[in-house]
């Protein structure tokens, strides 16, 4: 009995001071990013290309409004519903006080100023991907947006996901910084590769997830429940699942429009208000990956 | 014969069961009825759509007297009083046949809202679809987004 206390008061301490060191945040220091140049004309198409304001402007938003960052939508899922924060410039509400370095950290790493991990609702597993000086780019752009006055709410998340350096064992073992379309055929394939794996982040409601909500990258962009949602589904957009032609895709990404003249619906709808301020070019290498798709 | 109360009784009960169960069938048939109704109203919305979509896309050439038919008869078709066509349980939870979410039950007065929203884009395209191809262009954009608008909040996603 003496002794197995004495192995716990050994081991437990041990085990938590191990938890402790594999799971902390690992930020990305002002000094790694001073020399890259940034550039808000093209922060503006990285803006785009990322998505930024179909979670974190209102639901209905489209023009001017959706450059309003206020935050306040919600995320249900499995683990807890989520509620997207106030990324405008604003000094108080905002990120108008963050460092270059705390922004690049949030969105490549998915930590906070504070050092707290992000619930990956947030997709910075496909943002780890970017390009370091698109992304510092894209806060110079972000910087020039209107500053909004509204509070953040807190997620409503329950034990024990609401212990953030769990979140440090979910980016051990999901975060791959790995491209999982290996070997771009020419330039514009391998552009439509950033654009969707990593800006894009089309994966992470195209694919499906395993329990604990870690991609399965075997199913790559076969379609997908929708979190918090009973029934319907994404589709698959592989060759297999989806006959539209490249231009097809390249069209819907822009108008809306399928080849037989439906509309987009569903999320998709706020996707496009995104992916239609992007150029054709753009469009056109997304559509070119996916057709590549296996 | 006498007849006992008790096999009364249950032949009463199964006689009010068995008019229920087809008051309740009744009620579905209706409900399919109208779901089929919609469907068909949104096919002829898709064929006019291809007309003006196609031409502005250069997939097809322009005219204007076809360019004016097919916004004529989207103008039309959106106008039309469609209010037999969502009865009560006639959701995409209550019929396999529908992607019409429940929300739209919910919401009638916002449906109702994008419904209006729709009209005013379609009467804006009838309005210039048959003054060349740019005027086309430039009204198929609201046009397509009006559609989306009530696709986005109220029809389930592929399932």
């Amino acid at each position: 009995m003496m002794r197995l206390l004495r192995a716990a008061l050994i081991l437990v301490p041990l085990g938590l001071a191990i938890f402790w060191w594999i799971t902390r945040p690992d930020p990305i220091l002002a000094a790694d990013i001073a020399a890259l140049p940034a550039d808000p004309e093209k922060g503006r198409a990285v803006f785009f290309a990322a998505g930024c304001a179909g979670c974190h402007a209102a639901p209905e938003a489209t023009g001017e409004d959706f450059l309003k960052l206020a935050g306040g939508r919600q995320f249900p899922s499995d683990f807890g519903t989520f509620i997207a924060p106030n990324i405008s410039p604003d000094p108080n509400f905002g990120i108008g006080k963050w460092t270059d370095a705390q922004i690049v950290t949030a969105i490549m790493k998915g930590v906070s100023p504070k050092g707290a991990h992000y619930y990956p609702a947030f997709p910075y597993g496909s943002y780890a991907k970017a390009d370091p000086a698109d992304i510092l780019s894209l806060v110079a752009y972000m910087r020039t947006l209107p500053p909004v006055a509204v509070a953040n709410q807190p997620h409503k998340v329950g034990f024990p996901f609401n212990i953030r350096r769990t979140l440090g064992v979910w980016k051990l073992l999901f975060q791959d910084e790995d491209w999982v379309m290996q070997d771009p055929e020419n330039e514009l394939q391998e552009r439509g590769r950033y654009l969707v794996e990593a800006l894009g982040h089309c994966a992470e409601c195209h694919t499906p997830r395993n329990i604990l909500g870690g991609l399965e990258k075997d199913s790559w962009m076969t379609g997908a429940p929708i979190p918090g949602k009973a029934s319907g589904k994404t589709p698959g957009i592989t060759p297999q699942k989806l006959d539209w032609t490249a231009a097809d895709i390249a069209e819907y990404l822009k108008s809306g429009f399928t080849p037989t003249f439906d509309t987009a619906g569903g999320e998709m709808v706020t996707v496009i208000e995104s992916t239609s301020r992007l150029t054709d070019e753009d469009r056109l290498a997304i559509a070119t990956y996916i057709k590549a798709l296996p | 014969m006498r007849i006992s109360p008790k096999l009364t009784v249950a032949g009463l009960l199964s006689f009010a069961l068995a008019g229920s169960v087809l008051a309740a069938s009744h009620a579905q048939m209706a409900n399919e009825a109208a779901i089929k109704a919609r469907q068909a109203h949104m096919s002829l919305y898709g064929f006019n759509m291809a007309t003006l979509g196609g031409m502005a896309q250069g997939k097809i050439e322009y005219n204007a007297d076809a360019a004016q038919a097919a916004a004529s008869n989207i103008a039309a078709l959106s106008a039309l009083n469609q209010s037999a066509y969502w009865p009560q349980g006639s959701d995409s939870e209550s019929s396999f046949d529908t992607a019409a979410l429940p929300a739209i039950w919910e919401n009638f007065s916002d449906v109702a809202a994008k419904g209006k929203a729709l009209n005013e884009a379609a009467v804006a395209m009838e309005a210039v679809a048959g003054n060349g191809l740019e005027a086309l262009q430039g009204a198929i954009r609201p046009l397509g987004g009006a559609c989306g608008a009530c696709h986005k909040t109220y029809r389930k996603p592929d399932s």
